[in-house]
Order: structure tokens, then C-alpha cells, then sequence
């Protein structure tokens, strides 16, 4: 017997922690590995392209569950690609109003957020099926989840291979990097 | 189908319109202060920079559209006016993006009635690149770019040889193990070169200021 439409449509704590720890896209799911080995040099470079990333994945899922009805099957991944396409253009022109120097430093990947399976694994899986804002908050977790995996890496090596945090220094000049 | 996917492009096409003029300037002014401090980082003590255009028919100050035939360049000055050195943009084809670096030229006193201009380079990019090694570097103190002798292009083109083996002022010694990124710096200094030069070269005296 299947579960009310109600109970289908609550958004539960787990709705917005799916993605952040149970399903985390880069521990857990291992996607999105490219701009997760490419970027992560530092820690802001690894936080700016989650934050960029998360932005796509929310307001695309957002999207593409709004239009979820009236979308027909054999057209919906030509759909949504062209929806994340859309955001990735959208954030690629703020990343550029925002710092040139950021953009350069995260060159091509940008662009390539459009083929970041996690975006289009969530469009497909999760707002195509549910209403608009539980695939917000799905995606914001998943997005946060992202974040995390990122920023873990980007840390972890600005620390080991420049002393640095976020470019402060913590280990004084005389550091030798460790990699 | 088609007024759903009308829908959906109509939405997505509203949404990248508004996003390029709602960040048109931001951009514009981002682009106008790293140029400019590429173009400080290579001319250290220049105050102002300007846009010029070298034309066949002359230089002229760069204001809106460029001229039919014309080639962008910069000229610093320094805080009393005098001019500090000019400075061209460079691009090529790396491995994974675009190199460019803001080249710096200075002219040589003339020797038999031809000018010498040699290229200066220093990376004035912000991302850890092999040629920020101070020994790549040297390739670029005393880059031969000197124009023929009928004004019409380099007397030698520019080119990467292999790691250790450079044995003229006009070839750069490419990184060992970096080959793609030290062509690409190469053919973007040569082609920037073989278009602004010859062109730059026969009026560079109507610059001072």
C-alpha cells in the first residue's frame, strides 16, 4: 500500500542531511570528482567552486521541479540540460563580476559544472519527482554535502603544501612544504 | 512539447540576458584593473597607463572602436608623465587554458637605421605556473624581436626549442616537462609580436609625451 501524497511531499530533517552526510556526493557517492581533484589547490579555490556548484544545483533543481509536470519524458534530460546550462552561464557571469582573479583560477571547471553528474543525478532522481521546495532543500543539503567534500580537500592541501590557510600563514616562513 | 520547451527557453534565455547586462560593467571595470595591473606588474613605476592603437597609417590614442587594421597596445607613464614603457598583451594555447601574459617591450637605440625592440616578459597571471621559476624567467630578459629590415614583420619569429638547446636571442628554452604550456607562451609572444611590431616600430617616436 502506498504512502499518502502528504507523506510523499514532507520535508523531513533527512530531506536536507541525505546529501550532506548519508549520500554526500565526494565521501560517500564519489561524483563530481573532476573540479574535486582539479580545484581543490586551495581552500578558497575548493569552497568557491562549491558555493558556485551548490548555487546551479539549487536553483536548477528548483527549476526543473517547477516544470516537472509539464515536461514531457522524451525530452526532460535535453530539459534539464539546457536549465543547468542556463544557471552555470548565470553563475560563470557573477564569478566574473565577482573576481576575475577567481575565475581564472578556476578556469574551465566552471564551464564544467554543466556536466557535473550530481546536478543532473539530482534533477533526474529527485526534483523531477517532488515538488519545488523539498528539492531545494535536498539540493541545498547535497550542495552543503559538496561543500564539505571540497573544502575537506582544499584545506587539507593549501595546509600540507603551502602552511597556508584560506592564505594565512600558519606554520611561520621556515615551513617546508610536506608534498 | 514545443510550448513547454518554448517555455522552458524563454525562461532560460530571460534569465542569461538579465544576468549579462546586470553584470556588464562589473566585468568591464574587473577586466580594465587586472589589465592594468598586469600592465603595472611588468613596467615597475608606472603611474597611468593608456590605450593606444599602431595603425599602417600611425599610433593613435585608443578611444571606443579600433581602427580598421589596428593592433592594441598600452603605454605607461610614470608619475611625472614620462613615458615608462609599452606593453602588449600575449595569448596562447596551453594545456588545459589560455596562457596569457602582458609583455613589456623596449626600444633599442636605432643600429644602422633599424630600429631594435626587444621583448621583456614577466607573468603577470595569478595562477602557480611552471614559468614563475626564476630560470625560465631569463628567457625572457633579452627576447629578440627585432623587426626586417622593410618594417614588415619579425627578422626572426619566436620560437620554443627544446629544454637546454637555445643557442639565439630570438628562441625560448621551453620548461623541461612543461612543453605545451612553454609553446603556447612562445607563439603567443611571436604572434603578438608579428602583428604589433612592424606596425608600432616605424612611428614609436610620435609616444613621448
Amino acid at each position: 500500500m502506498s504512502l499518502p501524497k502528504q507523506a510523499d511531499d514532507a520535508i523531513t530533517f533527512d530531506t536536507f542531511m541525505e546529501g550532506v552526510w548519508r549520500q554526500n556526493p565526494v565521501f560517500v557517492m564519489i561524483l563530481g570528482m573532476c573540479p574535486t581533484l582539479a580545484v581543490t589547490v586551495s581552500a578558497e579555490n575548493a569552497l568557491s567552486m562549491g558555493l558556485a556548484t551548490t548555487f546551479v544545483l539549487v536553483s536548477s533543481c528548483l527549476l526543473v521541479s517547477m516544470v516537472r509536470n509539464l515536461v514531457p519524458k522524451e525530452v526532460r534530460i535535453a530539459t534539464y540540460i539546457v536549465i543547468i546550462a542556463t544557471f552555470v552561464t548565470l553563475v560563470d557571469y557573477l564569478i566574473q563580476a565577482v573576481s576575475l582573479k577567481l575565475y581564472e583560477a578556476l578556469g574551465a571547471f566552471i564551464q564544467l559544472i554543466v556536466v557535473n553528474c550530481i546536478i543532473l543525478g539530482r534533477a533526474e532522481a529527485h526534483a523531477s519527482k517532488n515538488p519545488p521546495l523539498k528539492s531545494v532543500v535536498n539540493a541545498l543539503g547535497m550542495g552543503i554535502g559538496f561543500c564539505i567534500g571540497l573544502f575537506a580537500l582544499g584545506a587539507t592541501r593549501e595546509i600540507l603544501g603551502a602552511g597556508k590557510l584560506f592564505g594565512v600563514s600558519l606554520f611561520g616562513e621556515h615551513f617546508q612544504p610536506w608534498v | 512539447m514545443i510550448i513547454t520547451m518554448g517555455l522552458v527557453a524563454t525562461i532560460c534565455g530571460v534569465l542569461i540576458v538579465g544576468a549579462f547586462q546586470g553584470t556588464q560593467d562589473a566585468i568591464a571595470e574587473n577586466k580594465r584593473i587586472t589589465l592594468e595591473r598586469a600592465v603595472f606588474k611588468v613596467l615597475p613605476g608606472a603611474a597611468s597607463v593608456r590605450e593606444y592603437a599602431a595603425t599602417p597609417a600611425g599610433i593613435q590614442p585608443l578611444t571606443g572602436v579600433m581602427p580598421e587594421g589596428g593592433v592594441k597596445f598600452y603605454a605607461a607613464y610614470d608619475k611625472e608623465g614620462v613615458l615608462k614603457g609599452i606593453a602588449a598583451e600575449a595569448a596562447g594555447k596551453g594545456y588545459a587554458d589560455t596562457v596569457a601574459r602582458a609583455v613589456r617591450l623596449r626600444r633599442h637605440v636605432p643600429v644602422h637605421r633599424r630600429h631594435r625592440c626587444r621583448v621583456h616578459a614577466r607573468d603577470a597571471g595569478h595562477r602557480r605556473q611552471d614559468h614563475h621559476r626564476p630560470g625560465v624567467l631569463k628567457n625572457f630578459e633579452a627576447l629578440d624581436v627585432r623587426v626586417n629590415a622593410e618594417m614588415t614583420a619579425l627578422a626572426n619569429a619566436v620560437k620554443v626549442v627544446k629544454h637546454g638547446t637555445k643557442k639565439n636571442a630570438w628562441e625560448i628554452d621551453a620548461i623541461a616537462g612543461a612543453t605545451v604550456t612553454s609553446k603556447a607562451v612562445g607563439r603567443g609572444i611571436s604572434e603578438s609580436a608579428q602583428k604589433l611590431l612592424p606596425k608600432l616600430v616605424p612611428h614609436i617616436a610620435e609616444l613621448k609625451p
